[in-house]
């Protein structure tokens, strides 16, 4: 058997297949699109068949400037990628700590939201099935903020010590793909909890 | 002297067994992360292999006292629990990780730490769900194995009912397969869009590779929701939210959806890697190219599809709207298309073929037949008013059964036997292989034909005993008497394993005269699969090389 002609054919097509961090990234958003359908389907199957205690109507108030502060920080980490594609380093450093920023004012929106919710209306994940299913997905989503929030930091940390280079664009790319998906979550979770099912 | 020396050789073979071991723990390489999940998958096949012989046992007199009723709900839930997540899954994944870099000629897999994560979860996994049997009241008492079925309705799962760490020694265990499968499913697809080597575009790929990434992105959608449906489960016995507690409003129901969203579509997840052996193993040794390429891809898309929208007819005796059973009936019916184009295909492809019947087409011919047969039952428990007769019934069992042992362990049979040779560099035995397929042929059969009788007349199943008079008895004794004759079978086919490793003939790089990449490499591969990355022109890059005169790069 002539193994040789095997491996030396002539293509001398160019041969460019997709980057493996966005494919990967790709099929994990689709793997975690699905998890949040199922706590959404959770959530809107029991809508109003909570048998005592608060329903969303009484608790819940609608967290607008939070909800800005995430959405706007799709555009700051769509800069930041932008600045390391160019190799603007500093410029990135300055979007990926403003894009913290905002996550952080959201983050610490939903902590105040609990802490009232928990102290002044007594509604907690045992109370009823809007309990339940409120803690739940919001939990669910805030747990991925918070995952994101400190993988933006790394990065920040890195662009700080000059390591975020035009050779990073792709992780950071990568990166910028979780937390749109992330954003993107947030507003079914928003249209969902807090337009729709109040 | 003599003494430090035999020490010396002594302290130097267990240092070098060390080694052999910590490589193998710490390894990321796609094949031996490839064999971990195979010997892993193995290892629990016998264990639930026995289970579901010692079921046999109990079952195959009337009032038989050889287990206790909760000893049997254990042994139901771990053998089909055990049987679906730590065989099916890690044997797929297995020859998976195996095989698809080979295939499509790239060094390792997207993410091969990612992989060797996915692995060890699973491994873990099946672990925890047999370290159950030690927790509680220990061995004897049997632990607090899982009792609630490996459908674990709510709410069976509910504290109040199932006290104990049984519940939660089962959720964590399915769990973590599910995280690991999700791992392994990303990995996949990934490798197969940003891996491939020059030349190996989407419609050259092997069929194999192909319906990997169609099993891989079923996964994605339907595994997740099995975990999204364990955390609400966890959730609700460790901090007392309501998922599916009835008591203060929850639904049982929501559960069996949230289930069988899952479930249904996991046994097509389960068989398309028996259609991908079918659509390497049945060309092979026919000498012919796969009859239809382009229709055998739609026809996986196709099948991927429409079961993730049937779930439901698994849930046809809970009482949904006329509507709803409807929908699912027709959904259900409607698989039938385009598995019935791949039959057409694999017969078109043995018509006029060069047909040699070595051990892995057996199992091929084998599995064509009994998926046939179990398609026919299939259909019938498909449709509703049937199915509310014999819902709950053996009648089931048998036709699940057709499906994964007679269909799905068929096909990995083959898969064994098939690239065994380019796993060790040996040949397995034919002549045991053949005793292995003829005895558990007739096995399979005497066990499985006759299960559908007493489910006919009203044998329910996951009862643990019944009495005399109910005339069940004589097809029980035949069902289980069919249950040692594949034990044997099975025991032969380890033995071959274990035997040919050691004494089997050296096989050479490509023993079948095959036309797929892995066949262009040595006998077990090099670490680094190809010192050159291969370039192909066709679907059959070693037919090319083989039969210049006649290459698939003509035709295409
Ligand atoms: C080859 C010999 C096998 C025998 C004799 C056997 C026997 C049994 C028996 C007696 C049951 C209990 C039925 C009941 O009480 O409901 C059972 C259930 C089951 N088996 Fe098997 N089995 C075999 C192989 C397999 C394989 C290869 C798979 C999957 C890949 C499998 C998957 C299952 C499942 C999912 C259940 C349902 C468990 C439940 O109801 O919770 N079995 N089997
Ligand atoms: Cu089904």
């Amino acid at each position: 058997m002539n193994e040789a002609a095997l491996f030396t054919g002539d293509s001398n097509e160019a041969w460019e297949l997709p980057s493996r961090g966005i494919v990967g990234m790709l099929c994990l958003i689709v793997a975690e699109a699905t998890i949040f359908l199922i706590f959404v389907v959770a959530y809107v199957y029991y809508l109003g068949k909570s048998l005592a205690g608060s329903t969303p109507h009484d608790v819940l108030s609608i967290p607008i400037f939070t909800t800005i502060c995430l959405l706007s920080s799709s555009i700051t980490v769509h800069l930041a990628v932008s600045a390391v594609h160019h190799g603007r380093s500093m410029l990135a450093s300055i979007w990926l700590v403003a894009t913290v920023l905002l996550g952080t004012i959201f983050i610490s929106g939903t902590a105040m939201e609990w802490y009232h919710l928990i102290y002044r209306d007594g509604l907690t994940i045992q109370t009823n099935l809007f309990g339940t299913t409120f803690y739940s997905l919001v939990g669910l989503h805030a747990t991925h903020v918070i995952f994101g929030l400190l993988m933006l930091s790394f990065a920040f940390l890195f662009s700080l010590r000059g390591h975020l280079t035009t050779e990073q664009s792709n992780r950071m790319e990568v990166l910028a793909l979780y937390w749109h998906f992330v954003d993107a979550v947030w507003v079914v979770v928003f249209l969902v909890v807090y337009v729709l099912g109040r | 002297m003599d003494g430090t020396l035999v020490e010396a050789e002594e302290i130097a073979l267990r240092n070098s067994a060390l080694q052999v071991l910590h490589n193998w723990v710490t390894t990321v390489d796609h094949k031996k992360i490839g064999l971990m999940y195979i010997g892993s998958s193995l290892l629990f096949l016998v264990i639930a292999g026995i289970e579901a012989l010692v079921m046999r046992i109990q079952l195959a007199i009337p009032n038989n006292t050889f287990v206790s009723p909760q000893a049997f709900n254990r042994l139901f839930t771990m053998h089909g629990t055990t049987m679906v997540f730590f065989v099916g899954m890690s044997i797929l994944f297995g020859f998976g990780n195996y095989l698809i870099p080979l295939m499509i000629g790239a060094r390792d897999m997207a993410f091969p730490r990612l992989n060797a994560f996915s692995f060890w979860c699973t491994f873990f996994g099946g672990v925890l769900l047999y370290f159950s049997y030690v927790g509680g009241n220990g061995l004897s008492g049997a632990g607090s194995a899982p009792d609630v079925g490996w459908w674990a309705y709510a709410p069976l799962t509910a504290r109040p009912f199932s006290p104990g760490h049984s519940t939660d020694y089962w959720t964590l265990a399915v769990l973590l397969s599910g995280v690991s499968s999700i791992g392994s499913a990303v990995n996949i697809v990934t490798t197969v869009v940003s891996m491939r080597c020059p030349g190996m575009t989407l419609g050259r790929m092997p069929l194999l590779v192909w319906l990997y990434t169609v099993m891989s992105m079923m996964a994605f959608v339907t595994v997740s929701p099995l975990t999204a449906a364990q955390i609400m489960l966890m959730l609700d016995r460790y901090v007392g939210s309501h998922f599916f507690d009835t008591q203060a409003g929850g639904s049982a129901v929501l559960w069996m959806h949230f289930f069988w969203i899952f479930g249904h579509p996991e046994v097509y997840i389960l068989i398309m890697p028996a259609f991908a052996f079918a659509n390497e193993i049945i060309p092979v040794f026919s000498r012919k190219a796969i009859f239809g390429y382009p229709a055998m891809v739609a026809a996986s898309v196709g099948i991927g599809f429409v079961s993730l929208s049937v779930w439901a007819h698994h849930m046809f005796t809970v009482g949904m709207s006329a509507g709803a059973n409807t929908f699912f009936v027709l959904a259900t019916l409607t698989v039938a298309i385009p598995t019935g184009i791949k039959i057409f295909n694999w017969l078109a492809t043995l018509w006029g073929g060069k047909i040699h019947f070595t051990t892995p087409m057996l199992f091929a011919i084998g599995f064509l037949f009994q998926f046939l047969l179990a398609g026919l039952t299939g259909v019938m428990v498909g449709a509703a008013p049937f199915d509310w007769q014999l819902s709950g019934s053996y009648f089931v069992v048998a036709h699940f059964h057709y499906v994964l042992v007679g269909a799905i362990l068929f096909m990995l049979f083959a898969a064994f036997y098939y690239w065994y040779p380019k796993m060790t560099g040996r040949m397995a035995n034919e002549a045991l292989g053949k005793w292995h397929f003829w005895l558990f042929l007739i096995g399979f059969h005497v066990t499985f034909d006759f299960m559908h009788i007493p489910g006919i007349l009203g044998m329910p199943r996951r009862i643990y005993t019944y009495e005399a008079e109910r005339g069940w008895m004589v097809w029980n004794l035949i069902v289980s008497s069919g249950a040692l004759i594949q034990a044997v079978a099975t025991l032969i086919f380890v033995w071959n394993l274990i035997w040919s490793y050691f004494k089997g003939p050296l096989a050479g790089p490509d023993p079948w005269d095959a036309w797929t990449l892995e066949w262009s490499t040595s006998s077990p591969p090099p670490e680094y699969n190809f010192a050159i990355t291969p370039v192909v022109e066709s679907r059959r890059p070693l037919w090319d090389l083989k039969h210049p005169e006649d290459s698939d790069s003509y035709y295409e």
